[in-house]
This record gives structure tokens, C-alpha cells and sequence, in this order.
């Protein structure tokens, strides 16, 4: 049957009709909803893990134990990943291992845009690479056979517009393939340098048994040209994933499209055949000339990165833009676009009304604070008017930095400076950070802002909330134990809604002369159990117009006629805007 | 060989958009179509500004709708439409809720709200059909169904037989609202 499904959820579609049975990944856009995909499906297992790293060891048991395993992770992601990814492309698998990275060009919701194709590479790891849904499907079950056959994982490259468009797909049923049983074999699976000495043999054997499947694959297709491009010369375009879609989009048939769907290894006789048949070679890649440079290895003289950007995604209208005048030897004249003259607003996401970080952000604000932030909803504690964080690297490099800019201060830090992180970024890397304070001892002071959930990503479970991905009763860490075993006296935990005793919590810390850690708790505002006061609304014969309601930044106030005036629609009644009025003039509003 | 047509629905983070693209996805598959709708979760949902791209016809490739292309654009909020307006076609037709909703810029002072949107918007050569989509759902029993109001408006464009957006919706909208959510597609179709 014909369905609209959204690549990330073809992806776990494929994953079960392949037989897959046991899922461990870690969050992060846009490859969430692969894993939250395949969690619908009962026949297999899945968790969130707290990390990447984590789960793609677990993956890794998982294929050990005979069955056909998967993890799936944002693009930065698998810089986590990493170390095991290394070393798993030496061990290979017992049964089949999947690996999800989604590339995030244009940083719809990223931190970086790298291009994870330089990993496969690194790690000699095979990488294909889905051009819709369909593919997405049809890659994974792929993916398991090829795995199992040329003993490595396969890592399947989604980006962000491949992984959230939904297109077409067919389903197929499921067959689940017998388990392996599992072997001890210690000159396979024991990497110490003697074993891996010989393994290291293997894997490069088997990049090139894999470059030679690359040469006559299905899924590396040529389609030629049936109409002569516009410029009489014969013009071929070597493509793949989304970038393959704007091509056809724009050049429909006047062009030859080799389009790969394999990006590691890379053919070479594919290649150098399609481009003695063309007059003009062009490489259509988003991110870094990969392809591009493969090609130029083999002697190749091609177009690529002289015309298109490094930056950001590709569109049809970019594709006009930078090789129209190559591709049709006129150059795109682009109509004059609508618009009014007034200046368009910008909207850029907020904290919700409500959110608990908002009262912290503001309280270290008002301390003048030097925050060393982490990644999640609080990374907005940034945006004007809270402008709170000073910081953001990667995840857990808050609890990481803080020790060293304290160590490095010479006396000046410690007073004045805290790091910030959400309970799941405190799983998922916090807790060796914190691990680096209690040992080396520098007088941080270290605020894990609990929000009961993993917010940013569309609302995960994580080891702090006691539940597990399909919302069932799961294991609880205990925060302010955990803190505690590592040698920290001062753990307290405050409500952001209170903003006195978060004030005075802050101020105490960091008066205190030894490493300290404040857990900042309140759930998120839209957590489906949280139950919420009346909105508040604003008595205008008293309120003055002071705007001091508004330096928290809830969308739920604006100024109307002079006066603060509250939305009841988004307004949730934290109350953490009325601890501001210097007058009172916040009332409750009745049933 | 018919071309590919494009949709855009634009709004604020947790307007509802989802569904009228689900509605229009089911009832272009059901029509025979290739179909690709596209939309960009994430950070976008915290209150920003949101887009999802709708294209239908024999083969559909790119999954976006770029500036120029949109043969509709439809608007849960008056900004929006005025934001995405550039990517509206020559000829292209907005459909958009008169509702308005404050940006943070607004909110804190830094900017303001253009006024009179819906006549800058004609005076570009734009066709608009500018509605009270918010008090339609009220009328039909749920603020929730501006969404659906502003489906019902667009079928009033869009060469489809009434039974296919019935069946549509159907498929679409749980049971239990699904008597609520006709009436809002009516009140929208006939304004
Ligand atoms: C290595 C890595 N993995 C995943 C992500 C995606 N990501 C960004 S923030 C975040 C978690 C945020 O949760 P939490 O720390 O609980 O803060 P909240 O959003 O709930 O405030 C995730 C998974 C990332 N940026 N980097
Ligand atoms: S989702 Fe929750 S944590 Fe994130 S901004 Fe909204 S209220 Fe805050
Ligand atoms: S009580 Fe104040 S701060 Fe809290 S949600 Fe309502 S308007 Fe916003």
C-alpha cells in the first residue's frame, strides 16, 4: 500500500521489515524520530540511551548477541560515537549494525554544520545515503545484508530535509532473521594491538571489496540525458541525497545524473565511465567537496565547489543561480519577488511561557554572572532580554569549562561565574565534568537545571524522570545522590519559580569557598501532567508601566496602551513575572 | 504531463499546522498524485516562525518550495503571510487568518507590528483572501480549528470534489472532533 511517511519514519519502517530487534540511541534533531518511529513497532526493543557513545556500545552488544541492531544520533552525534565507531569498523559484527547520522546543513536546529561523510571516511566505515523516504526504507534492510555480509557497520547519512519530508513509500512485511548465535572470538573481537594488527588488514580489504560492489550497484544509478541540454554540450551531474532532487528538479532530462547512493567508499570506474560520456562534469554535494575531490584524485577535471557554496543547503533557486550559466550557458535571471516595505519582524523561538529556566536566567542576569552554558531549551537563556549566557560549545562543556576557567582566573572567576546544564546534557556528559571538579577541586559552582524531561528535542525521557521511551515505570538516578558520592557538601536544590530563594541560593554559592552544585527543579511547562495555575493578569489602574514584569521575556506579556497586559491563551500563571511589580498591580484571576 | 504544484503553510510554532498538512498530503495521495510535504522540526517549535512545504503533481523532486514557486500560501497568523510573501508566484494566491500574533521583537519594544498588512500585501499585485479564520473556529466549537477553516477556504481554490476533502478528513481528524471540524471546513469554504 502507498503511504505518506516522513523520511526518519521510512527509516524505521525499514528497520522493522529487516527484522531489527534491538534499538539504543540518543536524541537529537533531526534523527529523533527514527528511534521514536521504531518504538511504535512492539517486535522490537528500544531505549534512549545517555549518550551516543552508549548506545552504539550497546548496539554493538546487541549485534553480539545475534540480532540485527540500530542507533541513531544527530550529526554531532557521532563525534560522541567516535570512539567506538573506530574501532567496531575492525571487530564487525556478529548479526547486522545500523548507524543513523542526520546532517543538519543549513543548522535548522545544530550547533555546527559538519559533514559526517569525513567519518565514514576516517573510519572506514561504508556510509549510503537516501534521497527520499522510499530509499530511506529500502536502504536500511539493504544496509543489515550488506553488513552482515562484508562483516562491518553501515552508517545510513540522513539530513534534515530528507529525514523530516515525508514522500511516497511502499511497505513490505517483516522477516526477522534467525539469531547468530554468538562465538567467542578473541582475535575478532579482543582489539589489542596484536589482534587489531591483524584486523587492520582486513578492513582495508574490505573498503576495497566494498569500492568494487560501489562499481555496479543499484542504488549508484546513471540516468541520461534524453533531451540535449540548452548549451549543446553534453552535461553530467554526480549527486546524491537531497542535492539529487534539485538537480531533477531543475534540469530535468537535459542533463546525465550519476546519482550515488553510496558515498563511502566512492566507485572509480563508475565514475570516470560517466564522465568520458560527458562533456561538462559537475559535483552537486551540500557541505565539502567530497566527491568532488575524489573525483580530481582520479584526474578528473570537474565543477563543484568554484560554483556552489560551502555554506548552508541547496535549493532549486540556488542550483539556477550558481549553474544555470553553466548548465544552459545563460546566466538565471531571477524574477523581481513580492514584497511589502515595511520591516518584517523576525520570530525567532522563545522560551515558552512558563518554562522553568526562565527565573534562573533572569536571577543570574541580575548577578551579573559570567554563565558557561550547555545545549538545550536553556541555550534561549541567551536571547535578549535574559542574555544570560556567555557560552556554548558542545554538550557537557559547561560542567568541563567552568573547572578551567576558574584554575586559569587567578582568584578573579570563582565568585562570579557558574556553569548551567539540563538534567539530560548532565547525563549525557556532565556527571565526567563533574567528575573533573570533585578530583582536581576548583570552587565551581555548578547549576543542573532539572526539568524533568529532555526539552529541546521534542520532549525525551532521560535516566532523571524515572521513565523509559515508551512512557513505562523505568530506573531513577537520584541527583543529588549522585552528586553527593562524588564528594560534593553543598548540593541543594531550589524552584525556579522562586525567585527569592533561587536569588539567594546563587548568591550563597558562590560566596562559598569550595565546589558547590544547585539543581534548579521544576518541570517543563509542557509536560502533560503538570498542572497549571489560573493566568495572571494585570490591574491597569495600578500597574505604572514600568516594564519590569518584562525583562523575563515571556511571550505571554506585551505593553498595550502603556500598560503591561498578559495573553491569557499562553499565560500559565508561574507567577514569576509578578515577584517583578514593584506596585502590585498582578491579580489572580477568578474560576 | 501536469506540473508541480506548490503549497505553503506558514505560521507560529504550535498554531496547528500539522494536521492541514496531513489533510492536504492524504487527500493529494488519494487523488492519484506524487506528493512531497516538507517541514523543519526542532528549535522552530519554541514560538517561532514555521513553515511546511506542500507539492503535488506526476513527480514531485525537490521537497521545498522556493522563493517565487508558491502557487498557495496559506497563513495561521497576518505576519507570516507577509513574511513568506516573496515566495508567493506572479499569479499565486494567499490565503491567510487576520490573526495576529506579537514577536518577541514587538513584545519588547524593539520593533512593531506593520500595520495595514492585508492592503501592502494586494498593493504588490498579490491576491488575498484575508479571514477571520479564529472566530469561523469558534463559531464551528473549538479555537483549535482555524486550522480546518482555513482548509475549507482553500478548497474554495482548489480544483478537488467536495466528497475528496470529506473523505480526507476522515482519514485525518480523530472521530470525535471530526463533527466539529466539518462544520469549520463549511464555515470556511463559504465565507
Ligand atoms: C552530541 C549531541 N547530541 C545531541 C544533541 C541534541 N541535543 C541538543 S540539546 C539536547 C538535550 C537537551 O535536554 P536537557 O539538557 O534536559 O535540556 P532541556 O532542553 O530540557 O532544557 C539534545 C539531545 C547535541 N546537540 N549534541
Ligand atoms: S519545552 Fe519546556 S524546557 Fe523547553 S522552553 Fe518550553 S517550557 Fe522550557
Ligand atoms: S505568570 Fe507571568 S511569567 Fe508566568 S506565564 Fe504568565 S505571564 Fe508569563
Amino acid at each position: 500500500m502507498k503511504k505518506l511517511m516522513l523520511g526518519n519514519q521510512a527509516f524505521a519502517r525499514g528497520l522493522y521489515e529487516a527484522g531489527c530487534l534491538f534499538v539504543s540511541s540518543y536524541p537529537g534533531t533531526p534523527s529523533t524520530e527514527v528511534t521514536e518511529e521504531a518504538a511504535k513497532y512492539d517486535e522490537i526493543y528500544c531505549e534512549w540511551a545517555p549518550n551516543e557513545k552508549v548506545a552504539m556500545e550497546a548496539a554493538f552488544g546487541a549485534s553480539l548477541a545475534g540480532r540485527r541492531s540500530f542507533c541513531g544520533m544527530k550529526h554531532v552525534g557521532l563525534n560522541v560515537a567516535a570512539d567506538p565507531l573506530y574501532t567496531m569498523s575492525y571487530t564487525g559484527v556478529n548479526a547486522g549494525i545500523v548507524i543513523c547520522v542526520a546532517d543538519d546543513a543549513g543548522m535548522h536546529s545544530s550547533q555546527n554544520e559538519q559533514d559526517s561523510r569525513h567519518h565514514a571516511i576516517a573510519s572506514k566505515v561504508p556510509m549510503l545515503e537516501p534521497a527520499d523516504s522510499e530509499e530511506a526504507r529500502t536502504f536500511a534492510a539493504l544496509a543489515y545484508d550488506l553488513s552482515e555480509e562484508y562483516d562491518t557497520p553501515i552508517i545510513i547519512k540522513m539530513c534534515t530535509r530528507v529525514a523530516h519530508s515525508q514522500s511516497v513509500v511502499e511497505t513490505a512485511e517483516r522477516k526477522v532473521p534467525d539469531r547468530k548465535a554468538y562465538e567467542k572470538n578473541i582475535p575478532k573481537y579482543v582489539m589489542m594491538p596484536g589482534n587489531a594488527i591483524r584486523r587492520h588488514p582486513f578492513v582495508e580489504d574490505r573498503m576495497k571489496r566494498m569500492a568494487q560492489w560501489a562499481e555496479n550497484c543499484e542504488i549508484n544509478r546513471v540516468e541520461k540525458a534524453t533531451v540535449t541540454s540548452p548549451n549543446g554540450r553534453k552535461v553530467g551531474i554526480i549527486t546524491s541525497s537531497t542535492s539529487y532532487q534539485y538537480v531533477k528538479e531543475v534540469f530535468g532530462n537535459s542533463v546525465s545524473v550519476l546519482k550515488l547512493g553510496m558515498v563511502n567508499p566512492l566507485p572509480e570506474k563508475l565514475i570516470k565511465d560517466f564522465a568520458k560520456d560527458n562533456e561538462v562534469l559537475i559535483v552537486v554535494e551540500e557541505l565539502d567537496p567530497i566527491i568532488e575531490n575524489h573525483c580530481k584524485s582520479l584526474g578528473l577535471s570537474v565543477h563543484g565547489k568554484d560554483l556552489l557554496p560551502m555554506c548552508g543547503e541547496f535549493s532549486q533557486n540556488l542550483l539556477r543561480k550558481c549553474l544555470g550559466g553553466l548548465v544552459w550557458g545563460r546566466e538565471h535571471t531571477a524574477d523581481q519577488v513580492l514584497s511589502v516595505d515595511d520591516p518584517i519582524p523576525g520570530r525567532p523561538p522563545v522560551m515558552c511561557a512558563g518554562c522553568p529556566h526562565r527565573g534562573l536566567f533572569y536571577t543570574l542576569n541580575k548577578n551579573k554572572c559570567t554563565v558557561l552554558g550547555d545545549i538545550g531549551c536553556y541555550t534561549l537563556g541567551a536571547v535578549a532580554p535574559l542574555s544570560a549566557i556567555d557560552t556554548t560549545l558542545c554538550m557537557g562543556a559547561s560542567v568541563s569549562a567552568i573547572h578551567g576557567f576558574n584554575k586559569a582566573g587567578e582568584g578573579e572567576n570563582e565568585g562570579k561565574t557558574v556553569a548551567v546544564i539540563g538534567d539530560s546534557t548532565f547525563m549525557h556528559s556532565g556527571m565526567t565534568g563533574l567528575a573533573n571538579i570533585a578530583y582536581n577541586q576548583s570552587d565551581s559552582t555548578v547549576i543542573i537545571l532539572d526539568n524533568s524531561i529532555t526539552g529541546m528535542t521534542g520532549h525525551q525521557q532521560n535516566p532523571t524522570t524515572g521513565y523509559n521511551i515508551k512512557g513505562d515505570p523505568a530506573g531513577k538516578i537520584d541527583l543529588e545522590a549522585l552528586c553527593k558520592s562524588m564528594g560534593f557538601e553543598r548540593v541543594r536544590v531550589v524552584d525556579p519559580y522562586d525567585l527569592k530563594a533561587t536569588d539567594a541560593a546563587i548568591k550563597e554559592e558562590l560566596a562559598a569557598k569550595e565546589p558547590s552544585v544547585i539543581i534548579s527543579r521544576r518541570p517543563c511547562a509542557l509536560l502533560k501532567y503538570v498542572k497549571h495555575n489560573k493566568p495572571v493578569c494585570v490591574n491597569t489602574d495600578k500597574c505604572i508601566g514600568c516594564k519590569s514584569c518584562m525583562k523575563i521575556g515571556c511571550p505571554a506579556i506585551s505593553m498595550k496602551d502603556g500598560k503591561a497586559h498578559i495573553d491569557e491563551t499562553l499565560c500559565v500563571g508561574c507567577g514569576v513575572c509578578e515577584q517583578l511589580c514593584p506596585v502590585g498591580a498582578f491579580e489572580h484571576t477568578e474560576e | 504531463m501536469s506540473e508541480t504544484k506548490n503549497v505553503m503553510i506558514v505560521g507560529v510554532g504550535g498554531q496547528g499546522s500539522l494536521l492541514a498538512s496531513k489533510l492536504l498530503g492524504r487527500l493529494l495521495l488519494d487523488a492519484g498524485y506524487d506528493v512531497k510535504v516538507s517541514e523543519v522540526h526542532g528549535m522552530s517549535q519554541r514560538g517561532g516562525s514555521v513553515v511546511t512545504y506542500v507539492r503535488y503533481g506526476d513527480k514531485v523532486y525537490s521537497p521545498l518550495v522556493d522563493e517565487g514557486e508558491a502557487d498557495y500560501i496559506i497563513s495561521f497568523e497576518l505576519l507570516e503571510a507577509a513574511r513568506w510573501l516573496p515566495y508567493l508566484k506572479k499569479d499565486g494566491q494567499i490565503v491567510t487568518n487576520i490573526q495576529q500574533i506579537d514577536p518577541m521583537p514587538v513584545i519588547t519594544g524593539a520593533m512593531e507590528y506593520p500595520t495595514d498588512l492585508v492592503e501592502k500585501m494586494k498593493q504588490t499585485g498579490a491576491k488575498v483572501d484575508a479571514i477571520d479564520c479564529l472566530s469561523l473556529a469558534q463559531q464551528a466549537g473549538s479555537a483549535k480549528a482555524v486550522n480546518i477553516v482555513l482548509m475549507g477556504r482553500l478548497s474554495h481554490y482548489f480544483d478537488m470534489p467536495e466528497e475528496a476533502w470529506q473523505k480526507a478528513m476522515e482519514a485525518v481528524v480523530p472521530a470525535k472532533f471530526l463533527e466539529m471540524n466539518k462544520k469549520a471546513f463549511e464555515l470556511g469554504k463559504n465565507v
